[in-house]
């Protein structure tokens, strides 16, 4: 069946079982990189991506659910190696990260309480956090990174 | 090489290197590789039934390690890999001081069996002590440099010694526009030049790259989405696999229904080999749901020891024993002894628990001596992994090209290898790509080859000062396979799936040691580990036994990182401190009267002063023994006896009416020789001591009559977001005199004996049973007098 999908500013037309669970999508049929499959059980994070600006767990979300004209934003729609947003220049400067797979959820949820919350306390920002998995534990770096990028936010 | 199976960073080498790389490598002697350039996409490797005697590419041959284009760019290839460790950037940070070259012009080539040479299995902290040793990149790079300045004298027609090299450019000091380059000397040709083991490396007192925290190539990339990982290869005809494992450890095949998936989308095929059960599907959601569909009658599994009880049942196992040292008159000075302390140590089965799970491409054509396989994996080691695959698949290893790419963090042997042959027999079924991602309870109750159980007994003597005079250790642990090699694919579930044997346990050993070594660091740090007349421990205690009992496992068991390492300073390290606490002394003057390595002390000193310890016996005489309490505790340890020196204090609150333990603070100095990148090295010890903690306070794999019960998140829970984060705080100790050490799973090792200490210093109870729940926190507060 055909879906339209609008990821990162563009629109797609997939051909796909609509129960399909949009991380298998976005994965194969748009060949994104950034929302990865860690449990397939929304309890890590690793397949997070902001459905109309808010953090949602792709794994587990079907694909029917967040077709157009919902809008999709995966990290590679935040910016580039060449022209980072300023959070992933935030994470890049801090070198938050080890193997970094599991990277979409501290980066979006993270994005997503420090633009509404660009004065939050260490233990707010890891409140925020709650549940998400970093097994190589880059923790502290990533806690760093996001407010330096709260800095940035504030006006 | 078909340049379809080529990374792009291969590809790109190739064309700067400006010569083949099979050209090189057919031409480098009698040494020969069995494959050709053959066209078309998808294919793999067409073998030249006229180059059987291949081989692989010459470690002692320059030419393996680095090729130098006319266009002045430098390719490095290597056998160490990345893991999301930093390795990868010290490498480019090790090409740039020893060619001075600057980064912009190196690639580098990891880990693929076809172009680089076999460096064996990235682990085991061995990454920094292989490189930068006589068989490494760096020697190499070396001998190169050295024959790069003596070439340019030849031209330049002056001594080697009038010579100054900068940007890849040699010219004469006293006249710099007397001048050549790499690319004018070399550019295109090949060195011909076997390494060099007089040649002499840069100092790294001299380090203009190494040594500075140069920030990973590999982030910006990994930030924005752009990485590829392993779970991301993706090839022309790519299909797509899942597994279907059995039901409990010992259950087989007693029939597939194919007609239970034949209406599914997709054009679902069904894979039986074995025991080894699998579909595939056009698409991944397809193979999925196929595989959730298709109805498999499995036998009953085989009886589990009761977990409550297992590690009763260790001690009753058959097993094969070894010393590490022993001692004439061990049981003579216990006797003798003033005071007798014992006490047992009990850690359980820990699983990797990588955040991804394990994923892998392979593509395979045909089987026997004109099979071909072309396999994408994250295995630690791509030359095993290739040499027990052609066992699986019947096809010459000749024929067989495994490239590593990077996957989720994996901390030892998690399921990389075992998926990457689900993948292969998949691809071998369909001729065609075939992609495999684990589930979550695949990964985890049949990926895993897991950090099996210990149990540690020390028993020791001390003298009426509480000095002590002797040391006994006894432990126990299990094993059931390790990684696959070309003797022994079923040492992974999936080759003892197909039908491989997995290697039995045989018991026996227990002859007295005849060398001194330490590598899983069951002698203490205390320990003088005499033997033969020859003492190679770090500490001063000569009256010592260390028996280690090895039983068969019910599951898979791998390297987990720090293996037995962090199990036995977790017992050694909270034991020494249970002794300073009867002769009540200092933990760290005590532990100090124990210590000759002196590299050893100084980085217990650093960490203790780092966290301005509180020095006076433990526990604290001012805790109420009831409500929070602060306390702090230290450990220490020379890792694997030689790879790596490394004390942790760990400072923790203690809930003493919940039993709930929250560390505030870690405090922790390595040593590892000279730094290569100071921030890629805070990175990984930060990464360490949560780690270490997550185990040591939460994490336990567990299994009821039949099967693993640990199969998700929920089930095997492990230290997340929004729990307190302690403060990290890293201290480094440049030892610019000395040979580069691993520190990868140092800070790792300490953790479970600081914390333990910490929390007698709190409270005065010991915990020794690994992890520290809640629930034997209280039990420990209620055994208190």
């Amino acid at each position: 069946m055909s879906i339209t999908l609008n990821v990162n500013g563009a629109s797609y037309d997939v051909d796909v079982d609509p129960q399909t669970y949009l991380l298998y999508v976005l994965m194969e049929d748009l060949q994104l990189n950034g929302p990865k499959f860690g449990c397939g059980l929304a309890q890590c994070g690793a397949c997070t991506v902001l459905l109309d600006g808010g953090p949602i767990r792709s794994c587990l979300t079907r694909v029917s659910a967040a077709q157009a004209p919902h809008e999709i934003t995966t990290i590679e729609g935040l910016g580039t190696p060449e022209n980072p947003h300023p959070i992933q220049t935030a994470f890049i400067e801090e070198q938050a990260a080890q193997c970094a797979f599991c990277i979409s959820g501290p980066m979006l949820y993270g994005k997503v309480f420090m633009d509404q919350n660009p004065n939050a306390t260490e233990a707010e920002i890891i409140q925020a956090l709650n549940g998400l998995l970093c097994r190589c534990y880059a923790h502290g770096r990533m806690v760093r990174a996001l407010m330096h990028y709260g800095q940035g936010v504030r006006p | 090489m078909d340049p379809a199976t080529l990374t792009p960073d291969a590809l790109a080498a190739l064309e700067k290197a400006g010569f083949s790389r099979r050209d090189f490598l057919k031409g480098t002697g009698a040494l020969v590789v069995g494959f050709t350039m053959a066209g078309g996409g998808g294919k793999g490797r067409a073998h030249n039934p006229a180059l059987d005697q291949a081989l692989d590419v010459p470690l002692n041959q320059v030419d393996s390690w680095i090729a130098i284009a006319q266009d002045e760019s430098v390719t490095g290839y290597s056998g160490k890999c990345e893991f999301g460790q930093g390795f990868r950037t010290v490498q480019y940070q090790l090409i740039a001081d020893e060619l001075y070259v600057p980064r912009e012009r190196i690639t580098l080539i990891v880990c693929d069996t076809d172009l680089t040479p076999d460096q064996g299995v990235t682990s085991g902290s061995q990454s920094h002590p292989a490189e930068f040793g006589p068989n490494g990149l760096r020697q190499a790079l070396a001998t190169a440099r050295e024959a790069l300045f003596q070439m340019a004298a030849d031209q330049l027609g002056v001594g080697v010694g009038e010579l100054t090299i900068q940007d890849g450019v040699i010219f004469v000091t006293k006249d710099p526009s007397q001048r050549v380059s790499y690319g004018q000397l070399i550019g295109g040709s090949q060195f011909n030049l076997l390494v060099n083991p007089d040649a002499t490396p840069k100092p790294p007192s001299q380090y203009t790259v190494l040594g500075t925290s140069v920030p990973r190539y590999e982030i910006p990339a990994k930030m924005t989405g752009q990485f590829e990982y392993v779970q991301h290869v993706r090839v022309p005809g790519m299909r797509h696999g899942k597994v279907v494992r059995p039901p409990f450890p010992g259950s087989s095949v007693v029939s597939v229904d194919e007609s239970s998936v034949e209406n599914l989308p997709g054009h679902v095929r069904v894979v039986v080999r074995g025991d080894f059960v699998g579909v595939v599907a056009d698409k991944e959601w397809q193979a999925r749901q196929a595989a959730m569909a298709l109805l498999v009658t499995w036998s009953e599994g085989t009886a589990l020891p009761n977990q409550q009880d297992l590690y009763d049942y260790m001690r009753k196992q058959p097993s094969r024993d070894s010393y590490t040292v022993l001692a004439p008159d061990v049981d003579q000075k216990l006797k003798e002894a003033a005071f007798r302390v014992d006490a047992t140590y009990l850690c359980p089965y820990h699983m990797h628990g990588s955040l991804g799970s394990s994923g892998a491409v392979a593509d395979v054509r045909g089987s026997g001596p004109k099979g071909t396989a072309t396999i994408w994996s994250a295995s630690q080691g791509v030359y095993p992994q290739r040499d027990s695959v052609a066992m699986v698949l019947g096809i010459p290893k000749e024929n067989i090209r495994v490239i590593f790419v990077e996957g989720s963090g994996c901390y030892g042997l998690n399921g990389a290898d075992t998926v990457s042959f689900d993948a292969a027999v998949l691809s071998q079924e369909e001729g065609a790509p075939v992609r495999v991602q684990l589930t979550r309870k695949d990964e985890m109750a049949w990926g895993e080859s897991y950090g099996p159980a210990y149990i540690v007994d020390l028993r020791a003597g001390l003298d009426d000062q509480g000095n002590i005079t002797v040391w006994d250790y006894e432990g126990w642990t299990l094993t059931k396979g390790n990684r696959p090699n070309a003797d022994n694919p079923g040492n992974i579930l999936t080759g003892a799936l197909v039908g491989f044997p997995t290697p039995p346990l045989i018991p026996g050993g227990g002859q007295p040691p005849t060398s001194y070594n330490n590598g899983s660091n069951a002698d203490s740090s205390y320990g003088a580990g005499c033997v033969a007349d020859r003492c190679g421990g770090t500490g001063n205690i000569e009256s010592e036994r260390i028996l280690l009992h090895t039983i068969a496992s019910p599951f898979f068991t791998g390297p987990l990182r720090s293996p037995g390492r962090l199990q036995n300073t977790f017992a050694n390290e909270s034991f020494i401190d249970e002794l300073a606490a009867f002769a009540q002394a200092d933990p760290v003057e005590y532990r100090l009267r124990y210590l000759t390595d002196q590299r050893l002390k100084d980085v217990l000193n650093s960490a203790a002063e780092a966290a301005s310890w509180d020095t006076r016996p433990s526990p604290n005489p001012k805790n109420p023994p009831t409500g929070v309490v602060a306390g702090r505790g230290i450990a220490c340890v020379l890792y694997e006896g030689n790879n790596g020196y490394s004390a942790l204090v760990a400072e923790v609150q203690v809930d003493q009416d919940t039993g709930v333990v929250i560390v505030t603070r870690f405090v922790t100095t390595q040593d590892s020789g000279p730094v290569s990148n100071p921030d890629g090295l805070r990175n990984q010890m930060e990464g360490g001591a949560l780690q270490g903690m997550s185990r040591a306070l939460r994490e336990e794999v567990m299994w009821d009559a039949q099967k693993i019960t640990s199969i998700d998140w929920r089930t095997y829970p492990v230290f997340h977001f929004g729990e307190p984060l302690p403060v990290v705080e890293t201290v480094l100790l440049n030892r610019l005199d000395t040979l580069q050490m691993g520190a990868g799973e140092c800070t790792i090792t300490l953790v479970g004996a600081a914390i333990a200490n910490a929390i007698f210093d709190a409270t005065g109870a010991r915990v020794r049973q690994v992890p520290f729940t809640p629930a034997r926190v209280l039990a420990a507060l209620a055994l208190r007098g």
